[in-house]
């Protein structure tokens, strides 16, 4: 008995972990969504080639990885921009799902450019931090740094919104885009610095996620479905709620996977995702 | 200051605005009255560049503002405080503020602006942390003035304070528009209010289905006998 | 002219098509009746994101039956279509009961549709993982087992997929026909004027719905049979359901035919390409694809059919305007 519980609570733990890692792969979409109301489902995708632009920079180029990491923030960071200005933007006016099926078809054709530029064999960049053994459980290195990058990257995300005159002008338009000139805003900047962080925030997710997994032109539809499900139980641009979502989600899957097998902790988070939008589709802490 | 010769525009098809002329010195206060539908607020949209003037010419202090981007009239000296306050509901009234200096040139002098608005409306002072959408009418008309304030304009356009509001609290908004007026605050305002705003202003055009039909000095048009029969309810 | 077309059509396999030309015309039949599917509900303002679960359930609940049950096809496939029909109302009743629209619809059935790809990968001991499955075979010394719905002929499923397409069309124009003008409406958009004068949303959601996830299996089953191979990624999870809404939005989803053209554009496009450039560089075909759809959904949102058919018009009314002046 002693040692199951030993287990339970090393995937709880992990899953504590887990839920740093979910947490940050939300933080930007959340962003992006809670301020300019459309849904990147090329998210994901987005990150995985910001996994190539780590691996090109450390592999390739034979960069330190520091170099390399900042890189592959700085590439998303470019991607996220750009598509906003070509691809979002001609498609704001448009009817919402539109906006949703457009980056769908970006979702493809990055998966294709990946496949087409960097080949379909699996990739990584050599470097696999240890497990860290406390007492008798054993934790991932790379989950705990991952856990305590999305920390800091929440806390700062909160000051930069809450202290900044950019962060007030971001959390402003979303509540009124019409009037924003009358501030002396230009609405279409806004949109392409925050498209610019959400895609930071990809990026920075993009280098933790590297550490821990093969890199692959399919990789992102492994985590893309449950950034989305975190994003909208959280509340679609909801940070704090993104953040605990983000956590339960975690728990579900590791703690189901623990009982069970992976995909089953996957299909529980999912379910219980559905449930929850029947039951409260305005998020965790939206109000009715 | 400002300066509008034969202004035309509208919205699609639909013209709101014809051959419009009009001037605001410094220091004045000029209101722009009428009813419901005649091109009011049209008319201060197309200062603000929220919409193309068709045809004519818009001048402030001998600047053209034809073809200036809307996020760039403020760096003219212009604030405009929309028709229904339009504050940002979930923001806090400070914030709401902030975002009123936003333009880099307005930022420096953030706090002591913002200690001359609160000595304006000392009601803001007491609930700068408090969400502007849970602001009464009256409150949220001080804060989206106060606001427009911030960014420290030459002239500010007022589309109808007081619309909405229960009369006493149309008093009030009154009060401050006198007393904007009095601390030298350029100011063109669009009133249905007749009465109120004819009493705070310096002049006053009168606009009817989108032109101007009458203009002057606000106690001669208080004495017109068109204005007393249509506006004034005498 | 409309029943010349289907007649060659029909006619044309006989007329010594090889066998690859062959099954191509099967698979644009195949998923053009798929994305048929789709387009019915997906026309209406109900993007589901989720169809590769239907699509998935009619699949595997057939093969599986069959393999560890013994169950032919004939009693499969209702078990399937059941089964089929009680998930989409678990998921339908109440997204339209509390209006769940627009992205959050998206999202949910999305969710859906990894449920199905993830059970199937978990049940690896029956489903085979993402390996895939195989149905056991009835051909070992015959041509053909109407029991088991197998057949090695490709003219005898290019006949069973046509009449299942062929019934495709005639359900969107039923669709069609049965609803008036204002309860398309209704369901699109103006869902509170329609409450108001006593319409059932919710009901008329709830039962295109249906239909749409009902008919979606049944091209399930038609394509596991037909491949004799299923696998969890291409009949279920996000990849296989964007590939249905993105072949519907290709062709045209509000025209009948629509689907059935972006079915045939999408596959002769990767065929072509395929031919063109090889095997060698992997994802152009793809590259090329995604690209596509997004220019056509940015400047085209009613799709290749839908344009041609609205510039037609347009040249018709200008014609008759400029004969009555």
């Amino acid at each position: 008995m002693q040692v199951f519980d030993i287990f339970l609570l090393e995937a709880v733990v992990n899953g504590i972990l887990l839920g740093g890692i979910l947490a940050l792969l939300a933080l930007g979409l959340n962003l992006v969504f809670g301020v300019i109301d459309v849904v990147w489902i090329c998210y994901a995708e987005l990150i995985m080639l910001g996994m190539y632009a780590v691996y090109y920079g450390h592999n390739v180029f034979g960069w330190p990885l520091w170099l390399a990491l900042v890189f592959g923030v700085a590439v998303v960071a470019v991607l996220g921009a750009l598509l906003h200005q070509f691809v979002i933007r001609p498609v704001l006016a448009a009817e919402p799902i539109n906006q949703l099926l457009v980056t769908g078809g970006v979702l493809f054709f990055l998966q294709a450019v990946a496949t087409l530029a960097f080949g379909i064999e699996f990739k990584n960049i050599g470097i696999r931090l240890p497990q860290l053994s406390v007492g008798e459980m054993y934790l991932s290195v790379a989950r705990l740094i991952a856990f305590l990058v999305a920390l800091a990257g929440m806390i700062g995300m909160y000051l930069f919104l809450t202290r900044s005159y950019l962060g007030t002008a971001i959390r402003a338009i979303s509540q009124d885009r019409a009037i924003m000139p009358l501030m002396g805003v230009n609405p279409n900047r806004i949109f392409l610095i925050t498209s610019a962080l959400g895609g930071g925030l990809a990026g920075l997710a993009a280098c933790l996620l590297v550490l821990q997994y093969d890199i692959h032109p399919a990789i992102g539809l492994t985590f893309g479905p449950i950034t989305f499900m975190v994003c909208v139980m959280g509340g679609l641009g909801n940070m704090i709620g993104g953040f605990i979502a983000a956590f339960i989600f975690a728990q579900f899957i590791s703690v189901g996977g623990f009982f069970l097998h992976i995909e089953w902790g996957y299909v529980i988070a999912f379910v219980f995702f559905i449930g929850m939008m029947f039951w409260r589709p305005q998020g965790i802490l939206g109000s009715k | 200051m400002l300066k509008l010769s034969n202004v035309s525009a509208g919205y699609g098809s639909f013209q709101a605005l014809f051959d419009t002329s009009l001037e605001v010195n410094a220091g004045e206060t000029v209101a722009v009255i009428g009813p419901n539908g005649a091109g009011k607020t049209t008319l201060l949209r197309v200062i603000s560049r929220l919409i193309d003037a068709s045809a004519g010419e818009m001048t402030m202090e001998a600047r053209s503002l034809n073809t200036v981007p809307s996020h760039e009239v403020i760096a003219y000296g212009i604030a405009h405080v929309p028709e229904n306050r339009r504050l940002f509901p979930r923001l806090s009234v400070e914030d709401n503020l902030r975002m009123g200096a936003y333009v880099p040139s307005a930022r420096a002098n953030f706090a002591e602006r913002l200690e001359r608005v609160y000595a304006l409306f000392p009601r803001m002072k007491e609930r700068r942390k408090q969400l502007a959408g849970t602001l009464s009418g009256g409150e949220q008309q001080m804060c989206a003035i106060g606001r427009a304030l911030m960014s420290g304009p030459k002239l500010l356009l007022l589309d109808e304070p007081s619309a909405g509001l229960a009369p006493v609290v149309v008093q009030a908004i009154f009060e401050v528009v006198r007393k904007m007026s009095a601390e030298g605050y350029t100011v063109l305002i669009v009133e249905q209010n007749v009465q109120q705003v004819l009493k705070v202003a310096d002049r006053a055009y009168l606009l009817e289905t989108g032109r101007i039909k009458l203009s002057g000095r606000a106690d001669e048009l208080r004495e017109n006998d068109a204005i007393k029969k249509s506006y004034l309810g005498l | 002219m409309k029943w010349a077309a289907l007649v060659v059509l029909a006619l044309a396999p006989l007329a010594g098509m090889g066998n690859y030309p062959l099954h191509l015309l099967i698979m644009c039949l195949l998923w053009g009746f798929v994305y048929t599917s789709w387009a019915i509900m997906g026309r209406l303002g109900m993007v589901s994101l989720g169809h590769g679960a239907f699509l998935g359930i009619g699949a595997y609940v057939v093969v599986l039956l069959w393999n560890h049950a013994g169950i032919s096809p004939w009693l499969g496939t209702p078990i399937a279509l059941v089964l089929t029909a009680v998930v989409a109302f678990v998921i339908g009743y109440p997204c339209f009961r509390f209006k769940i629209v627009g992205h959050y619809f998206a999202l949910v059935t999305l969710a859906l549709t990894e449920v199905a790809r993830l059970v199937i990968v978990a049940l690896r001991d029956q489903t085979g993982g993402s390996l895939g499955a195989t149905p056991n075979t009835a051909l070992a010394d015959s041509a053909w087992s109407l029991g088991a719905l197998q057949f090695s002929s490709k003219l005898i499923w290019f006949y069973i997929i046509l009449v299942a397409w062929l019934a495709g069309l005639w359900i969107w124009g039923r669709v069609d026909r049965s609803m008036t003008r204002l309860a398309l409406e209704a369901i699109s958009q103006e869902e509170d004027a329609a409450a108001s004068v006593g319409m059932n949303v919710t009901r008329l959601k709830l039962g295109v719905t249906l239909l749409s996830a009902l008919m979606t299996c049944f091209g399930g089953v038609l394509y596991a049979q037909y491949q004799l191979y299923v696998n969890p990624e291409t009949v279920s999870g996000i990849g296989i359901s964007l590939q249905i809404v993105f072949g519907a939005i290709v062709g045209g989803m509000f025209v009948r035919l629509g689907p059935t053209v972006g079915a045939a554009i999408t596959l002769l496009l990767a065929e072509v390409l395929r031919l063109a450039i090889g095997h060698d560089v992997h994802g152009l075909d793809t590259t090329i694809y995604g690209l596509m759809l997004v220019l056509f959904i940015i400047f085209m949102p009613k799709g290749i059919l839908g344009a041609i058919l609205e510039a037609l018009e347009k040249r018709r009314a200008a014609k008759t305007a400029a004969a009555t002046a």
